[in-house]
């Protein structure tokens, strides 16, 4: 008896949680450091990113802020305008993103009819389709219907990331009881109102869980944008750096590294601020399949 | 759950006349918009690449149909076998990496010890941070260190590959711990506290209790990240380019480092245009290799899973 009680205690045992706490702490150190070494690197001058890579900038490696704004105008495009366009796209894409798939996994589970299931079915299929599968003939038909500007190209992000989207909310839709939209009908709400007063503040954890996905997704796609997007005109923050790095000749790592740096701080921000939300998105969005 | 969700909403009211046919009528607005998008990002282009891989084509408007010797000639090609073995390789090494470690950390992290928050944060940062910039962070590393040999990643394929194997570690590590803190939460308190009283070790806790009640997490991680290593395209372009190169005695060239992804972009856009009716056909056979594994991999895992 004795010793069937002793062994319900350990969840108290201090020691052996302290040297994981301790080794989980280098560990950390260790897991940060990455991202340490391009915050060093952006102070130095080009020649040393090389040669010291993991000394901290002394008095004749250290380039002060001359990689920042070296970097601003690097490759004979300006980097404001990349971000620019790159919030553009995310903002814009994940808006329509939502604002659509919620709406149309509303009515595929509502009306539930042939098409209805056949839509969602080439939706669960999309999401397995890897995109060198498209991406030529996705292009083509992006240039055809002009939908290669910032501007339209969220479109093209609604149609080829609608796949989970639609996956996701159609889940969530489907396990609200059917009574708190009956009530609202007999009360005398149309469609539009039921949708939009009664069912889509009811998604709103599913809609901040899709927008993180989304968010991620697109603000560091390479490929889609590289393909589609005009790239005499507009770049993306990953095209801007693909291209400084990937134009052979001689690169300005110094200005690179803070170019990656400046890329990196809205998403640690982002990060920071939103943590709850991105785990929490994540943890569901895996859900999938 | 599934099963639930089903009857909850397959029952008598989805068919009641007061809401199903007021929102039918209104399906131009409800769900034409997301429709036509699909069909335009994805039903129309995967239709045309469809058959576009049984033709021969510059342009999409210029094709002849030829048949399956796009598919033929795919098989043939050196660099497209070399580039399936090495993702194949390094999709199993990466899957078995990342899913013990990230396990190992979540079930670390789920013991209450002191700073179980900061951890968290730290190890799933890196993947808010996209494919190209970690390629780039990690070739700027990697090669500070080879430098001081006077050697660089692009130089070795060993050095390519097991360098790509710590980018995919560090950046997954964290994401598929998340999913691994979530399944080992679930798990039910007084069943670990039953196997305790019963007198069993820790290890026989972790093996015979824990493990198999966080089966569907396993499930899903190893999914996720078999399709990820397959996938993989930005970190592949960013860290090695598929270099170093090997010249074959007749004159075609084999990139070391090259995955499925990067090969069949750099055979839609790198060399002489006339070879994209072979880089569709590759890229079919891509999709129905990624789509079957997702298949088989949900099938096979599904089958441990405790009954709940």
């Amino acid at each position: 008896m004795t010793t069937k009680q002793k062994k319900v205690k350990p969840l108290k045992a201090k020691p052996k949680k302290l040297w994981l706490t301790i080794l989980f702490t280098i560990v950390s150190i260790f897991y940060v450091m990455p991202v340490f070494m391009v915050v060093l690197n952006s102070f130095k001058k080009n020649t040393f990113v090389k040669t010291d890579t993991f000394a901290l900038p002394n008095a004749e490696s250290y380039a002060g802020v001359d990689n920042f704004v070296k970097g601003m105008t690097f490759g004979g495009y300006p980097f404001w305008q990349s971000v620019l366009y790159s919030l553009v796209i995310t903002l814009l894409s994940t808006f329509l993103i939502i604002f659509f798939t919620s709406m149309a996994a509303w009515f595929i589970s509502r009306v539930n009819s042939v098409l209805c299931k056949v839509v969602y079915y080439g939706c669960v299929f999309s999401m397995v389709i890897p995109f060198q599968m498209v991406m030529f003939t996705l292009s083509k038909t992006a240039d055809t219907l002009k939908l290669n500007t910032p501007w339209t190209i969220p479109i093209i992000y609604l149609g080829f990331g609608a796949g989970l989207a639609v996956f996701m909310f159609t889940g969530f839709v489907k396990s609200i009881p059917l009574e708190i939209e009956e009530a609202a009908a007999i009360d005398g709400c149309g469609p539009f109102r039921t949708y939009f007063k009664v069912v889509l503040p009811m998604l709103k954890p599913t809609i901040i869980s899709v927008a993180i996905l989304e968010i991620m997704w697109v603000w560091n796609d390479y490929l889609l944008p590289y393909l589609v997007l005009d790239r005499t005109k507009y770049m993306t923050i990953p095209i801007h750096i693909q291209y400084l790095k990937g134009s052979y000749g001689t690169v300005d790592l110094g200005a690179t590294m803070a170019l990656i740096l400046l890329s990196i701080i809205p998403v640690i921000v982002f990060y920071l601020t939103c943590q709850k939300h991105i785990i929490k998105g994540v943890a569901a969005g895996a859900v999938k399949g | 759950m599934k099963k639930k969700k089903k009857k909850a909403y397959s029952g008598a009211a989805v068919n009641s006349k007061l809401l199903r046919r007021p929102i039918r009528r209104q399906g131009w607005f409800f769900l034409l918009p997301m429709v036509a998008a699909f069909c335009i990002g994805f039903v129309w282009p995967f239709l045309h690449g469809m058959f576009l891989s049984f033709c021969k084509f510059k342009t999409t408007s210029n094709w002849q149909w030829v048949g399956f010797s796009n598919y033929v000639k795919a098989f043939a090609d050196e660099s497209f076998r070399y580039s399936f073995g090495f993702t194949a390789l390094f999709a199993v090494v990466s899957v078995i990496l990342i899913n013990v470690l990230a396990f190992v950390v979540a079930y670390a992290l789920t013991q209450g010890i002191k700073g179980t928050n900061i951890f968290r944060t730290v190890f799933f940062m890196p993947n808010l941070i996209g494919g190209i910039v970690l390629g780039y962070i990690w070739s700027m590393i990697f090669d500070g260190i080879l430098g001081a040999y006077g050697t660089s990643i692009l130089l070795n394929k060993t050095w390519g590959f097991w360098g790509l194997i710590i980018l995919m570690c560090w950046q997954q590590v964290g994401y598929m711990m998340i999913i691994y803190v979530a399944g080992l939460q679930a798990v039910p308190e007084d069943m670990i506290e039953a196997a305790k009283i019963d007198g069993a070790n820790a290890f026989q806790t972790l093996f015979k209790i824990t493990i198999p009640n966080v089966m569907p997490s396993i499930t899903i991680c190893t999914f996720l990240s078999l399709t990820n290593g397959f996938k993989l395209f930005d970190q592949n372009l960013a860290l090695t380019g598929g270099l170093p190169y090997i010249i074959n005695p007749d004159g075609s060239t084999v990139h070391t480092t090259e995955m499925l992804a990067l090969n069949i972009y750099n055979t839609f856009y790198g060399q002489a245009s006339t070879s994209r009716g072979v880089a569709q056909a590759k890229a079919v056979m891509f999709f129905i290799l990624v789509a079957c594994i997702g298949l088989v991999q949900l099938k096979s895992t599904r089958n441990k899973e405790v009954q709940q």
